[in-house]
């Protein structure tokens, strides 16, 4: 074992090269491999942790995705393993296609909206006096702060058919016809307001997070660059841009991953509706899984699922693990 | 001349139209909680509540089994947090302080643990808590919420274990104090607001927490402040002065502890989301 505290290369480290040997009193070794082994005692209640709460999940849904489980086995406590016929029926059903494709669609729009939107606004805080700054960033950390459930909630209070402020200010502007109009009624309409739920409440993150990235370039890059003659834009390119790079590929990269399984939102806004047609894909999985107790194609799809979303991360995935391999 | 003047305006402009967009769901669930009915339905929205009454919130706070499910999501998330922040302690010291075979690849493990897509997995979370004949329970709910939040706890830990100088721990050392002792005596202190910060985005993560406790607990006894607040338009019907006044109920924790501890917790976050 090749343990090493923290401490000069003359301590525990050289004892433990000798130990073979057998050289060094019978007291230093014994501590040195207490010391080899604290690092792994202290980590293992977390390791213990991650592998029967996270691990054996996992684990569990693979291992359901390739079994006939329903309503009946379920009740009855009987195991049929059914092969790859749950994937074989997923992935040959139109819905799952159509979900799928749904499901990438919703998060491009989410996450362009959000990382465009939330880096103008970012921008604009660190252009902004003080007073002002700190009026626009309340705002945000109150819609930040929101929980989802009570902002689902008040979305639809603001989107309500009947005394919804929404309807009222939209015919107020002379579009009569969207005074008693029902939000939950058609696929976009569900989809614009959870849209604009998501990107309400991601926003702040993205704005927040990049205006304090701004706040850590050197002042005298802008001034270097305006002596060279860089005009605004240029300064903007060649000095803000590549700052925060970095930042704006880790902070996509959570959105996708937020955004893609915005489970909540969707759910308790309109359940998937109306007729199924704003299901994307955990939603899908639940529906399908749970609501109509087909437990077995439930977990099919959310291994299916799973892999989509590593798929889609899988670029930023390996760039921060290199990195941080580097680093370490 | 003119267009700095517009240059100077338009960026006020726009912070204001923003601040107004931001602030206003939140702002008209608070008015409405606190109008009486008739402005709440009312032809012409009352944009400013003149006349304020609280008998949403009595409604809300009077539905059958509110303080069940007020002890429930206490409960689950106080425990979660608690005793993710122990387990995460200790792992992130080692993480932080100690150099051994195989750390990078338990920082990774962790990075990835992250990044669990807990809202897919609810199908098989369910099946492993029926086969322990656990439903409806509160156990399950917060070993779960637990794992949850852990992994980010130990990499935000990490770090604050990390900015405490080493020096400090080495000369309480030298000063005869054991390695523990050190730790309790001379580290601990100085992790106290990491620590604030930390909890208060596992307390967020739990308290908030919907899809699993959705699938896991269909008995009333068991639910938690989540799933009494989604079914709660559904059992009131359209009586939006309790739905909002039970949202703000729902809201008012977070947003205190989030407007207080914002700053941190802000480096906090991307320390443990984007540094690792």
């Amino acid at each position: 074992m090749t343990v090493q505290t923290e401490r000069p290369p003359s301590g525990p480290a050289d004892v433990r090269k000798a130990d073979g040997g057998g050289s060094g009193g019978p007291r230093t070794r014994a501590a040195s491999r207490a010391g080899a082994l604290a690092p792994y005692l202290l980590l293992l209640p977390a390791v213990a942790a991650s592998v029967l709460l996270l691990g054996w999940p996992l684990l569990k849904d693979v291992l359901l995705s390739f079994q006939n489980l329903n309503m009946a086995q379920l009740i009855q406590h009987v195991t049929e393993w059914n092969g790859v016929e749950n994937y074989k029926e997923t992935l040959t059903s139109e819905q799952f296609w159509r979900v799928t494709l749904r499901s990438i669609l919703f998060t491009a729009a989410n996450v362009a909206l959000i990382m465009v939107l939330g880096t103008l606004i970012g921008l604009l805080l660190a252009r902004l006096g003080r007073r002002m700054r700190f009026t626009l960033l309340i705002g945000l950390v109150l819609a930040w702060a929101m929980p989802v459930v009570a902002a689902t909630t008040v979305y639809q209070w603001l989107f309500a058919t009947r005394y919804g402020v929404v309807n009222w200010v939209l015919d107020k502007l002379g579009w009569h016809s969207m005074a008693d109009y029902s939000w939950t009624s058609s696929q976009m309409s569900t989809f614009f307001v959870v849209t604009l739920l998501i990107v309400w409440m991601s926003i702040p993150f993205v704005a927040i997070n990049l205006y304090a990235a701004t706040t850590t370039i050197p002042g005298e890059l802008y001034e270097a660059a305006s002596l060279d003659g860089a005009g605004v834009w240029r300064s903007f390119t060649t000095v803000t841009m590549p700052f925060l790079r970095p930042f704006l590929y880790a902070t996509t990269f959570l959105e996708i991953i937020w955004v893609f399984k915005a489970f909540v939102q969707v759910y308790t806004f309109n359940e998937g509706g109306p007729d199924r047609l704003t299901e994307i894909l955990p939603v899908y999985a639940y529906v399908e899984g749970v609501g109509n107790q087909h437990y077995g194609m439930g977990a099919a799809i959310a291994v299916l699922t799973i892999l989509i979303l590593l798929g889609l991360t899988a670029y930023y995935l390996r760039i921060v693990l290199k990195q941080e391999e580097d680093e370490l | 001349m003119k267009r700095s003047l517009f240059g100077r305006v338009w960026p006020n402009a726009t912070a204001v139209v923003l601040f107004i967009g931001f602030v206003f769901p939140v702002y008209w669930m608070f008015a409405t909680a606190l109008k009486p009915r008739g402005d709440i339905l009312a032809d012409n929205p009352v944009w400013f509540p003149t006349d304020i009454t609280f008998e949403h919130f009595e409604t809300a706070t009077g539905a059958d089994h509110f303080w069940t499910y007020v002890t429930n999501s206490l409960t689950v998330t106080v425990l979660a947090v608690v005793f993710s922040l122990i387990i995460a302690l200790a792992g992130s010291f080692a993480l932080a302080r100690m150099r051994f075979k195989g750390r990078r690849g338990f920082i990774i493990g962790f990075m990835l643990a992250q990044m669990a897509p807990w809202e897919v997995m609810v199908i098989a979370m369910y099946m492993i808590v029926r086969d322990a004949s656990m439903l409806n329970s509160l156990v399950p709910l917060t070993l779960f919420y637990m794992m949850m939040i852990l992994p980010f706890t130990i990499l935000t830990l990490r770090g604050f274990v990390a900015a405490v100088p080493k020096e400090l721990e080495e000369s309480a050392m030298v000063d005869g104090c054991t390695r523990a002792q050190a730790f309790r005596r001379v580290i601990l202190p100085l992790l106290a607001p990491g620590l604030m910060s930390t909890s208060l985005f596992g307390f967020i993560t739990a308290w908030n927490e919907f899809a699993l406790v959705l699938v896991l607990n269909k008995d009333t006894e068991a639910k938690t402040l989540p799933l009494w607040l989604s079914s709660f338009q559904t059992q009131f019907g359209d009586d939006w002065g309790a739905t909002m006044a039970a949202s703000s109920l729902f809201a008012i924790p977070i947003l205190i502890l989030f407007v207080f501890l914002q700053r941190k917790a802000v480096s906090g976050l991307t320390a443990g989301a984007v540094k690792g």
